[in-house]
Parts: C-alpha cells; sequence; structure tokens
C-alpha cells in the first residue's frame, strides 16, 4: 500500500535530515477553537515532552545562543562586528577554506564507497556471516574517530609506518612525494577510515527500503539493469544518498580529536582553531573571536542544508 | 490491510558479480592494514603493560562512571519521551527525529564553547558536566534505536490491553514496553557506551582526563603502550557489539522477528501495523 512511504525511507533513519525543515509544519499547533479547556487539554498532552524539551534547551539551545551571542561581544560586552570580521580573515579563513575542501572530500569520496559497499553487503545473502560482520564492523569504525584512530594511522602511514615500509620496498615512497600523514592529504586518508563505515551504517535503511519485487516488476516489464537504477532503484535511493552525504558532511566538519592527535594541533582547520581557544593557546582578550568562528561553522552546516534541500527539489523534478 | 511479510533476498537468480568482490576487498585491505600495523608496531608485550601504566585505572574509571550516569539519563530521559510520542503524540515525531539529529550536526568543538560559557561553576568544577552533555551527543544514537524498537512493537495494542487489565501508566512503562525493548535499549546503550568510552574532544576541552584524552597524554611517554590501548578498546566495542547482534537476532527469531542490526529492529509483520 504505501510501499513509496517505505521505499524513501526507512523514517527515523540517518538519511533524513530533512525532517528538520518539514518537522516543524507537521507540529500539532494549538487547538483551533482557542476555549480554555481547550488550550487546557492541549498544554497536558504537551506535558509529556517537557523534560525533554528542557533537557534540550538547556544542554543545546541555550549553549548555541550563547555562542551565537558572544560572537558579537566585545571584550566590555557592548555591540562589536570585530570577532566575526576577524573569523573571517586572514588564518582564520584560510581554516574555513581548507574545512569545506577537507569536508566536501570526505564527504564525496566515502559517500561513493560506502554506497558500493553497502550494496555488496545488501546483495549478500541475509543471515550470512559476511553480513553480520560487516555491519557490526561499520557501527565499531563509524565510532572510532579520535586518538585511538590517529595512533593507528601513524603506525601504519607515519613516516616509518608499516604500508609505508610496504611503499618504499616497492620503489613508491609516499613521503618524497609530497605526502604526508600530517597533513591535509593524511586527515583525509585517516577519516576515510570513519567515515566510510558511516556511510554504510546509515544508507543501509534505505536499501532495505529497495524490495526485490520491484526489480522482478521492472525485468518482467522488459527493463535492463540500467533502466532498473535509472527509473526505480535511482529516484528512490536519491533522497537518502544525498541526505547521508550531507551527513558525512556534517561529520567530517566537525571532527575534532583526530586530527589533534594526528597532528597535534598544527593543522589549519577551524575546529582545531576553535579548541585553541579553549586550550589557552591564544592571547588573552579573543576568546569572543573563538565563538564567531563557532558560529561560523554552524553557518556553513546551515548552507550545506539549504544547498540539500534544494538539491533534492532538483532531482526529483529531473528524475520524475 | 495487513502488510504482507516478503521473503527478501531470495528471489535472486544471478549469481553474485565480480566487482561486489573487488570493492569488498578493497574494502578489507584498507580496513584491515591499520590493525596489522598497529599490532606490529605494539607488540604482544605492551598489551600487558597497558594496565599497570600510571593513571590508567583512574582515567578509565572516571570513563566508566560517566558511561554509566550517561546512560541512566538517557534511558530515563529518552524511552518515556519516545513511548509518549509514539502514543499520544504521533504528529510530533518528524519533530523528534528532527531535534534528536541535531547533535550530529553541531560539531562538539562548538557546543562545548557555549557549554562552558553557560554552565553555573558549581556545575563546571565537576566532571559530571561531561555526562550532562553526553546525553545530548547520545540522542540521535539513542533515539534511533529505541524509535526502531517501538516501531517494531504494535505499542497501541499492547497499552491498550495493559491498560484494559487495569495497569497504570508506570507499570505499563515498566512491566509491558520495556521488557519488549530490551533487544533495543541494549543497543541504545552499547552505543551510548561506545560514545562515550570514545569522546576525546569535549573531555580533553573540559580538562579531563577521561580514558582516551590519557591514551593521548600518555603517548608522549610511551607511544607502543598508546597504540595497544587504542587497539584493545577497538577489539573490545567490537566484541560487545557482535555479542549483541547475534543474541538479539536470536531472540528475535525465536518470536518470529527479522535479524537484528544496530539502528534498524527488522519489524515483525503485524495484521494492521500502521
Amino acid at each position: 500500500m504505501d510501499q513509496t512511504v517505505a521505499a524513501s525511507g526507512a523514517p527515523g533513519s540517518f538519511a533524513d535530515p530533512g525532517a528538520l525543515g518539514s518537522g516543524a509544519a507537521a507540529a500539532p499547533g494549538p487547538p483551533a477553537k482557542l476555549t480554555v479547556p481547550g488550550v487546557l487539554r492541549w498544554l497536558r498532552r504537551m506535558a509529556g515532552i517537557v523534560p525533554f524539551g528542557a533537557y534540550v534547551t538547556l544542554g543545546l539551545l541555550l549553549p548555541m545562543v550563547a555562542v551565537a551571542v558572544g560572537a558579537f561581544q566585545s571584550n566590555s560586552g557592548g555591540f562589536t562586528l570585530g570577532n566575526v570580521r576577524a573569523a573571517t580573515h586572514g588564518v582564520y579563513l584560510h581554516g574555513f577554506e581548507q574545512t569545506i575542501i577537507l569536508s566536501v572530500i570526505t564527504s564525496i569520496l566515502p559517500g561513493i564507497f560506502g554506497l558500493l559497499i553497502a550494496y555488496s553487503i545488501f546483495t549478500a545473502k541475509r543471515g550470512t556471516i559476511l553480513r553480520q560482520v560487516a555491519v557490526t564492523a561499520s557501527g565499531v569504525f563509524a565510532n572510532f574517530g579520535g586518538v585511538p584512530l590517529a595512533f593507528l594511522f601513524i603506525a601504519t602511514l607515519g613516516s616509518s609506518g608499516l604500508a609505508t615500509q610496504w611503499l618504499t620496498d616497492l620503489g613508491f615512497n609516499p613521503y618524497n612525494h609530497g605526502f604526508s600523514l600530517y597533513s591535509l592529504a593524511g586527515v583525509i586518508v585517516v577519516y576515510m577510515y570513519f567515515q566510510i563505515p558511516l556511510m554504510v551504517l546509515v544508507i543501509l535503511p534505505a536499501l532495505e527500503g529497495l524490495r526485490p519485487a520491484w526489480r522482478e516488476a521492472a525485468q518482467n516489464l522488459g527493463a535492463r539493469t540500467w533502466d532498473y537504477w535509472r527509473f526505480v532503484g535511482g529516484p528512490v535511493l536519491l533522497p537518502s544518498f544525498l541526505g547521508c552525504v550531507l551527513l558525512l558532511f556534517g561529520s567530517g566538519l566537525s571532527a575534532y580529536a583526530t586530527a589533534e592527535a594526528l597532528t597535534t594541533g598544527t593543522i589549519p582547520i577551524t575546529a582545531i582553531q576553535i579548541g585553541s581557544f579553549l586550550n589557552g593557546n591564544v592571547i588573552a582578550g579573543q576568546e569572543n573571536i573563538g565563538k564567531a568562528l563557532g558560529l561560523g561553522m554552524v553557518v556553513i552546516i546551515a548552507v550545506a542544508m539549504v544547498l540539500y534541500v534544494a538539491l533534492q527539489r532538483r532531482s526529483a523534478k529531473w528524475l520524475r | 490491510m495487513a502488510a504482507i511479510a516478503r521473503p527478501r533476498g531470495s528471489g535472486r537468480r544471478e549469481s553474485p558479480p565480480i566487482w561486489r568482490w573487488v570493492i569488498l576487498v578493497l574494502a578489507g585491505v584498507y580496513f584491515l592494514i591499520p590493525l596489522i600495523a598497529a599490532f606490529r608496531f605494539s607488540g604482544i608485550k605492551a598489551f600487558g603493560s597497558v594496565v599497570s601504566q600510571s593513571g590508567f585505572t583512574a582515567a578509565l574509571g572516571l570513563s566508566a562512571r560517566l558511561a554509566v550516569i550517561t546512560t541512566v539519563i538517557t534511558i530515563v530521559l529518552m524511552l518515556p519521551t519516545a513511548v509518549y510520542v509514539h502514543l499520544r503524540l504521533p504528529r510530533l515525531r518528524r519533530l523528534l527525529e528532527g531535534i534528536t539529529i541535531l547533535p550530529i550536526v553541531i560539531p562538539p568543538v562548538v557546543l562545548i564553547v557555549g557549554v562552558l560559557q553557560i554552565a553555573p561553576g558549581f556545575v563546571k568544577s565537576t566532571p559530571y558536566l561531561l555526562a550532562l552533555e553526553y546525553v545530548v551527543l547520545a540522542m540521535p544514537f539513542a533515539y534511533r534505536s529505541i524509535d526502531a524498537g517501538l516501531r517494531a512493537l504494535d505499542l497501541k495494542t499492547i497499552t491498550e490491553a495493559a491498560s484494559s487489565l487495569g495497569a497504570s501508566w508506570t507499570s505499563t512503562l515498566l512491566r509491558v514496553i520495556l521488557p519488549n525493548l530490551s533487544t533495543a535499549l541494549l543497543s541504545a546503550t552499547v552505543l551510548t557506551v561506545a560514545l562515550v568510552l570514545g569522546e576525546f574532544t569535549m573531555a580533553s576541552l573540559d580538562l579531563y582526563q577521561t580514558f582516551p584524552v590519557w591514551i593521548y597524554v600518555n603517548s608522549q611517554s610511551s607511544g607502543q603502550v598508546s597504540v595497544a590501548a587504542s587497539l584493545l578498546s577497538l577489539i573490545v566495542t567490537w566484541l560487545v557489539l557482535m555479542a549483541i547482534t547475534v543474541i538479539g537476532t536470536q531472540r528475535s527469531r525465536k518470536r518470529g522477528g527479522g535479524s537484528v542490526t544496530l539502528f534498524t529492529v527488522a519489524r515483525t509483520e503485524t495484521a494492521g501495523g500502521e
């Protein structure tokens, strides 16, 4: 019956950041008739989500408001645009550029690889060892950012790492060709290690929405593999795929621990720069620039989400 | 209309194409080589000396305490909210999904800046501020696990049955819904614990030495031990997650359900469901 709903999928999956935009519209407003008992009944129904609402407000919304307000505050507390101006010039502008390059590469490449891997796992028979190992491995690796990951890669691709030695034995020492684990290129390689499994994890529910019956129906109607993907599989998957890539973008943008542990904070990306304000590595009296940088990151995410919604509308039109 | 259970993946005629194996082998190589390299770098001996390093017990103890507190608050907060929204305010579900995904898109490094700004002094001076914020970070995973579990149940029927037998709201929640959600809650717990044990950003910026921060700080004195500790933390999490999916799937099969993965508890198709 409502197969399309099931397919576009897995409501509640990560593949659906669009929920943010459409969610507010779906919220039940106050009752149509503004009578006192009506309002009271509405308030009673809402009471059940008050603890959650209060927690989110205190733990998430208020801190974010504090960051936004602080970005426009001078040290004496007055209004200023100085922090924002500083955050969009010089090293900090460079930081934003590097961060965006890093996030775009580490969302699109793992997005594609992750989809292919997920599809390989998905088409393997249910309940096989391969599937269970792959899914749990994805769960572990996706959460395996940070310090331990950095150490794993120092042992692998550091200047005396195992893979580096193998490559040198083969006559190709990556360190002689401009590669360094402690540069942006190195950080990209390392980020793949948790971004690809994250993609596998979040795209699988969407793949589960592709019913074998559709493929069979398409084949019975004479569709070749390409036709199936162009007119059935692709259109069903594309919105979820874009949503997942957006999620990876956000994850790459906010990753801090891995880059910090790998480069001991020397790489010029925004998350590291914000951290250095809290570490006290910056001249006193400039703390609010850190908040302006934080605001900048939130703005980047917001822009990415707007792009996502626009792209999704476009693709809906194109695929029709 | 009853949803019809479909046998999936059984009607496939073609044999698996080559490209699938190429992709899986490439992925295997990329994910295994760092593990092998780390193992060779640290050596067997380093594993034994992880435990005897100074600060190990204190750091692991702090992380464990934070994990327990975070998990308890997360379940107590998210379970009733999710059940309530499913039953009474189904139209708010998408909004709740939207809100609970926010902690994934908001960088923790930005969040901790704001938190340290507004938190009152007596909270800021304890490490347990971290637990309060980890609840926020765990929301996306916890909510999705619980939500998947709830969708696999015919919640309306079982709560109506419970209340017609005279059960109160609390006893319905604790004695009817909770046992039916054990797999979902287990996976929410594991994901939360894994998150807390691995979280570095907030802990290091709040200047508390949790387990990951300790690994980082300790690496300056002993690189081998740090690599060994990293490997250990990975292997332990993996074993626990493996155990949960295997046990969860077995239990769900017994009741006629599908296989259990971390986020999706395959729904047992019930007549008239949804």
